[in-house]
């Protein structure tokens, strides 16, 4: 049996392994006040939107899925009536009571007399939840056919690529309320998949899905760099079984991408998910999520502005943290850009 | 008729007049003379969108409805008076309302002379009988329903190409007389003729849908010009000459321009702001009190013969079940549903089909914590016994609802109630188009769904019969009208017997009615929510406001100067 020629010579480095990548960047991080603003800020909506169930149970107590039409509530020691009906004029008209500055309906009531804020917190919750695991789904999916499209090069990626055209063909939210209103009546039903039309996955689904081709396209560009790169060729030639070269030479090396698409994807699915939730596609009645609850309050804004107006703000600012993370990450990530603070 | 046909869109009704505005709208004004100060000027009309085809025989909307009451004229007609003096059925075409002959098989109808379409033409009886043959030449979607009993009718039914209503439709032209003869006695056949499908065109007016061309009518008003997207406009007949104060009276305005395209939002806004005269949608809910405060004088309430409404599919589980239907009934807080219309003064809770003031109300409802006349509260704990009693706890409930604002919101409501009874349920709102058609069809699988009613015409079996009877449901059909699919012998024959008694003596048969309206609402195959009212909102310069219970807003009784 010949003996395999015993190569000496020492490997091309490898570009900064992550370890090494993360202490720079978190210094970078943590010197960029904007990031740090918004990473609070972030932290803070995630949480108080965790506590949801506390707080319905313990400072709004009330059940903010039940409709509450009828009920009454106590206010100051008075017991009033959570739709009132107007008593001036020909008393025309019922208005949900509006925010009280008190733990019971803090924002005030929708239609069904619920709580705004208890519905505020959970719809958060749901929102937060599709638009994470969307950005998960369409991240790893992602990753997932760009470095194969990128590495394996020819037919491969070519029928990738056109597949990711196509995707990508379609404007984003018609793709997403096609697909939703398709899977909304009878959900969706493919092998073991199962998932009712009512559950919060199936719109975190979708919502992944129409995404993938944004992560996609850098992560294959990224990769046809890398595959030509000395590190990934001196792997394929000492005969690296490919799938290790994928996940110990090529996959890390687009991680920083990955990472920067964290944030930047999920404030994006967080948009994609409240238009479709407010066109009625995405999350269902009686669950909440900030876009259903703007829904609900379109037929309130002359009297009762705050029912649309909490859950648009709670979106704007959510988006916005995100974002700025985002850019933040991207650029304690860049090793063209300073550390942040070096130029005082 | 559904509100779907009837209220192409949502429908919010209406609240207690105030007196001076009621007053108001009772001081009828009799047809105006050439020189009356109030004649002439010009209607500003509102809708957010054209109702369609205007051929008076298809058309099947109350928006059209409203205008073909003061374009087209049929042999008969509902009173053009206030209130529920426009159920009463008036000789419009023909000199007198006819004596029944051949035991309530014949009517002989003899036609005034000297009325002329607007193109000019004399009306003859040629024309009359043309017009009825035209009802199934183009398929009129009460063809089946309304004029099935006219003798010939099957056969046109069956190839309305070659329809001739022979024997059932006879002219004398020297008598100047129209003879239908039915096939058996019909207690509502001056009603159905008093409805629009039956109005009298040209005997040349193409046997197809005319869609955007109308044809020529006799009544004080002809259509010039319709634009579903733009614009429908009235403009006078030069050739009216009143007849019958009571069945087509002059109008006072001169044109009548009615415009498409504003939401309702802008459409309160206009009529606010005197841009506009009147608007046909119902008001959004968000603007109910500002225009309750700051422009009473300008509102208009009335109550409808209407019901919102819950029908439940007896055929299909956990609906097959009385005990939960009842339990539905039950824990249904009517009060609640009618805040959710606008309030008190905008519907009335109500237990049961017929609507008040119709023949043969008894105020009934059995389900309510004290059960009598009427509702007073949900009996939750009964609700909960019965659903806990039928084991059906747990399983899985759609309901279907249109997207309009007031209907969702119901839909959302009666979600909470059938979760709070231990159900699994999820709401489904199509959109208000398909919504009506969806429901009825059995291939759909509706378990449950929201839904109104209106009447076609002022009689008991227009809501008992159609909606309840073994003949309304047609399996696998858009146009299954019983939803509730409930089919008992028994309570058919009894609504036959009611029909044929009511042929010789209307006053007897309304006992018979109350009996049938007791049991349907003890089948409980639907939870009636409401009866609601209408809001009409006018502009500060519209005087002579009348609102009829058939159509209501009369155009040619209203002055703008």
């Amino acid at each position: 049996m010949p003996t395999p020629v015993q190569d000496t010579s020492p490997l091309p480095a490898r570009p900064a392994q992550p370890s090494g990548l993360w202490r720079p960047v978190l210094k970078r991080l943590l010197a960029d006040r904007s990031a740090q603003c918004a990473a609070l800020l972030l932290a803070a909506i995630v949480l108080l939107c965790l506590a949801a169930p506390l707080y319905a149970q313990h400072v709004a107590h009330s059940d903010p899925f039940v409709s509450n039409i009828s009920g009454e509530v106590v206010i100051d020691g008075q017991t009033v009536s959570v739709i009132q009906a107007s008593t001036e004029g020909l008393g025309l008209g019922q208005t949900p009571i509006g925010p009280t500055g008190r733990g019971a309906y803090l924002l005030g009531a929708d239609s069904q007399g619920r709580d705004v804020a208890a519905r505020l917190l959970y719809g958060g919750r749901a929102s937060l939840l599709i638009a994470g695991a969307g950005t998960l789904l369409c991240i790893a999916l992602g990753a997932l056919l760009g470095i194969v499209a990128g590495y394996f090069g020819g037919l491969v990626d070519a029928s990738l690529s056109r597949l990711l055209d196509v995707l990508w063909a379609f404007p984003v939210y018609l793709l997403a309320i096609s697909l939703s209103i398709v899977t909304l009546g009878s959900g969706l039903h493919i092998g073991p998949l199962v998932l009712d039309g009512s559950s919060l996955m199936l719109p975190a689904l979708i919502i992944g899905l129409v995404s993938t081709p944004y992560v996609a396209r850098p992560v294959r560009a990224q990769v046809l760099g890398l595959r030509k790169s000395d590190f990934v060729q001196a792997a394929i030639v000492l005969g690296v079984p490919t799938p290790r070269i994928l996940w110990v030479d090529v996959l890390p090396n687009t991680s920083a991408t990955l990472l920067v698409f964290v944030p930047l994807m999920m404030a994006v699915n967080m948009l994609t998910e409240s238009a479709l939730s407010f066109l009625s596609i995405g999350v269902q009645p009686p669950q909440a999520s900030w876009g259903s609850i703007i829904q609900d309050g379109l037929g309130l804004l002359y009297t009762r502005p705050m029912v649309a107006a909490a859950p648009g703000i709670a979106i704007v600012l959510t988006v916005i943290a995100l974002n700025v993370l985002g850019d933040a990450l991207r650029d304690a990530m860049d090793p063209r850009v300073l550390p942040a603070g070096a130029h005082k | 008729m559904p509100a779907a046909l009837l209220f192409p869109t949502r429908l919010l009704a209406c609240l207690a007049c105030v007196a001076a505005c009621a007053a108001a709208s009772q001081s009828l004004a009799a047809s105006p003379a050439a020189g009356d100060p109030h004649r002439g000027g010009t209607l500003r009309l509102l809708a957010t969108s054209g109702a369609g085809t205007i051929d008076p025989q298809i058309n099947y909307t109350l928006q059209f409805a409203q205008v073909y009451q003061s374009v087209y004229d049929g042999l008969l007609a509902f009173k053009k008076g206030s209130g529920t003096e426009a159920f009463s059925i008036v000789p419009n075409l023909a000199e007198a309302l006819p004596a029944a002959e051949n035991g309530g098989k014949r009517y002989v109808f003899k036609l005034r002379r000297g009325v002329k379409f607007s193109d000019g033409r004399e009306l003859g009886v040629e024309d009359v009988a043309a017009s009825l043959r035209r009802i199934f030449k183009v398929n009129a979607p009460t063809s089946g329903t309304f004029y099935n009993q006219i003798v010939g009718a099957d056969a046109c039914i069956k190839t309305p190409a070659t329809c001739t209503l022979a024997g059932g439709v006879v002219v004398d032209a020297k008598a100047n007389t129209v003879t239908i003869n039915l096939k058996a006695p019909d207690a509502e056949f001056f009603d159905k003729l008093a409805f629009p499908h039956a109005v009298v065109l040209p005997a040349n007016t193409p046997a197809t849908d005319l869609g955007v061309n109308a044809a020529p009518g006799t009544g004080p008003y002809r259509i010039a010009s319709y634009d579903p997207k733009k614009q429908l406009k009235l403009l006078r007949n030069p050739h009216f000459k009143l007849w019958s104060e009571d069945a087509q009276p002059d109008g006072y305005v001169d044109a009548v321009d009615y415009d498409f395209g504003l939401s309702d939002e802008d459409q309160v806004t206009a009529v606010a702001n005197g841009q506009a005269d009147w608007m046909f949608d119902p008001l959004p809910a968000d603007r109910l009190v500002e225009v309750g405060t700051k422009y009473p004088q300008q509102v208009r309430i009335s109550p409808l013969t209407a019901m919102y409404y819950v029908p439940m599919n007896t055929r299909l589980a956990p609906f097959d079940n009385l005990k939960v239907r009842q339990a539905v009934n039950l824990a249904i807080d009517r009060g609640a549903a009618v805040k959710i219309h606008g309030g008190a003064n905008l519907a009335v809770p109500s237990c049961q089909v017929l609507p008040p003031g119709f023949s043969g109300y008894v105020p009934y409802c059995p389900y309510t914590k004290n059960p009598g006349a009427r509702w007073s509260a949900p009996d939750m704990a009964r609700a909960r016994q019965l659903v806990k009693e039928s084991g059906t706890a747990g399983q899985k409930v759609t309901i279907v609802s249109n997207d309009t604002a007031v209907e969702k919101q119901l839909g959302l409501y009666l979600q909470s109630v059938l979760r709070e009874l231990g159900f699994d349920a999820q709401l489904k709102a199509l959109s208000s188009n398909i919504q009506f058609t969806y429901i009825q069809n059995t291939q759909n699988k509706v378990q449950i769904s929201i839904t109104t009613w209106f009447q076609d015409y002022p009689e008991p079996s227009n809501f008992l019969n159609v909606l309840f009877s073994c003949a309304g449901f047609r399996e696998n059909s858009d146009a299954s009208i019983n939803i509730s699919g409930i089919c008992d012998k028994g309570l058919d024959a009894e609504m036959a017997k009611a029909l044929a008694m009511g042929v010789s003596d209307r006053k007897a048969a309304a006992p018979l009615w109350a009996a049938i309206d007791r049991k349907v609402t003890d089948m409980a195959a639907v939870a009636v929510l409401y009866n609601p009212k209408k809001l009409d909102f006018i502009s500060k310069r519209l005087g002579n406001f009348v609102f009829g219970g058939q159509f209501y807003f009369n155009y040619a009784k209203a002055w703008v100067k």
